[in-house]
């Protein structure tokens, strides 16, 4: 690592303005993703402000029909709360899948989001539950937060304080893994909601996207057979080492077929 | 920079710089040479210590972001010359062979009971995803962990200082 210094912010507020008087600051949450790539120096940021243990970004409620989770919480918080479990079991599944314990330890949702690697999970649960990305000024709708690879709405110094997602009446994700990284090579969150369905998938493509035509048919029958005969394009999905955009295609398909027979409770 | 923190149930004050690792700070400094590093993508989990009572990968952590916590090493697990019950039960099923990845697949195994005190296979292979082997083929290493968890539902003084964990 490149040597940087260690600020341990104060507030909130601080953090900001940390970022704001100096563009090669880096804001520190977990470190899953920031730490290995400063490791290998693929990133050398000047100083990291680390806003971990920031009262304001912690804290898991409901509000009405919304779930708030705060930025810092951890993965393996998100995996074991009561009250995700009982509002959004899907999410807290979902957050039980990342990486392994350890990463889970440590990991924090508002990194993630932040971060918005391709191959995440999160942001399939918060495209899918037409969550809001609440910052340090601004909420953000999920649909304009997801700019591409590794890119969002957010501003250089701006800081994501918590997510709000909106709860679905039946919701599940289904993931194909990849063996060795644990990341998804493709993975579908499927949202019921009274007015619509949203089916969001992350792994397939340079950012998560909606998969439109399985929603609609969703929509009109929200059934496993209904999502059985459809074909995503393979046109812009990722292909690498581990899989051409065919194979990412069919992917795509298979786990919303499996997320749905999970929340219908048929057979995929 | 300065850090205070508490290691295997000590305080201790160190100076080190920013960017140090939390697996340098014990290994280089604290001469606590049972936390092993094995890669440099936070991959392996021979580095794994628990910080806070949460099992961890101390080369993807600051020392800094310790600041304040408390931890525990391979070395903090034993009682004098009573050995934790994972450890005896590592060694009794043979759940090595080179023995590098011993500490991180203990510490691994401590966190893992203490969340699943009647593991199925399944929940162990899960919870030890972190930690790689490239011995054993984990087959000894599971049957370690199920041995533990009997001794330690039978006996949980076995726990050794698992409970400063």
């Amino acid at each position: 690592m490149y040597p940087f210094t260690y600020q341990r912010a104060a507030g909130l507020a601080q953090a900001v303005a940390s970022l704001k008087a100096d563009p090669q600051a880096k804001v520190l949450a977990g470190g899953m993703t920031l730490l290995p790539s400063m490791k290998h120096r693929l990133a050398a940021p000047s100083c990291l402000i680390d806003i971990a243990r920031l009262p304001e970004l912690h804290g898991i409620r409901l509000d009405g029909q919304s779930l708030i989770v705060g930025a810092a919480n951890r993965h393996g918080e998100i995996a074991t709360d009561a009250t995700v479990l009982a509002s959004l079991p899907a999410l807290a599944a979902l957050a039980g899948q990342i990486g392994d314990p350890q990463v889970r330890a440590r990991g924090t949702l508002g990194g993630a989001i932040a971060n918005n690697d391709p191959a995440a999970d999160y942001p399939a649960a918060v495209l899918g539950c037409r969550a809001e990305i609440a910052t340090d000024r601004r909420s953000i709708a999920a649909d304009d937060y997801f700019q591409g690879m590794f890119t969002t709405a957010l501003q250089a110094d701006e800081i994501i304080t918590a997510i709000r997602f909106e709860r679905p009446r039946r919701a599940a994700y289904a993931k194909f893994a990849h063996a060795a990284s644990g990341y998804a090579m493709t993975g579908v969150f499927v949202a019921q909601f009274d007015d619509s369905v949203r089916v969001a998938v992350t792994g397939a493509g340079p950012c998560v996207f909606r998969w439109e035509a399985a929603e609609a048919a969703l929509a009109r029958d929200f059934s496993t057979a209904a999502v059985q005969a459809l074909t995503l394009p393979a046109d812009g999905l990722n292909a690498d080492q581990h899989a051409p955009a065919e194979y990412r295609a069919h992917l795509a398909q298979l786990m919303t077929v499996r997320a749905v027979a999970h929340i219908t409770g048929h057979a995929a | 920079m300065k850090i205070e923190l508490v290691v295997n149930g000590e305080h201790r004050t160190v100076h080190c710089e920013q960017r140090t690792l939390l697996a340098d700070l014990l290994r280089s400094q604290l001469g606590l040479t049972g936390t092993h590093i094995g890669c440099d993508t936070s991959q392996c989990g021979c580095c794994t210590v628990h910080v806070d009572g949460q099992a961890v990968k101390s080369c993807t952590m600051l020392a800094a972001q310790a600041e304040g916590c408390s931890v525990v090493t391979i070395e903090g697990l034993a009682k004098g010359d009573r050995l934790h019950a994972v450890q005896q039960a590592f060694s009794a099923c043979h759940g090595l062979q080179c023995g590098f990845c011993t500490p991180g697949m203990i510490m691994a195994s401590v966190d893992l009971l203490k969340r699943h005190p009647a593991p199925t296979d399944e929940q162990i292979r899960e919870g030890l995803a972190g930690n790689l082997c490239r011995c054993t083929g984990y087959v000894n290493i599971v049957a370690a962990v199920k041995t533990a968890a009997a001794q330690l539902a039978a006996a949980p003084s076995a726990a050794g200082h698992g409970d400063r964990t």
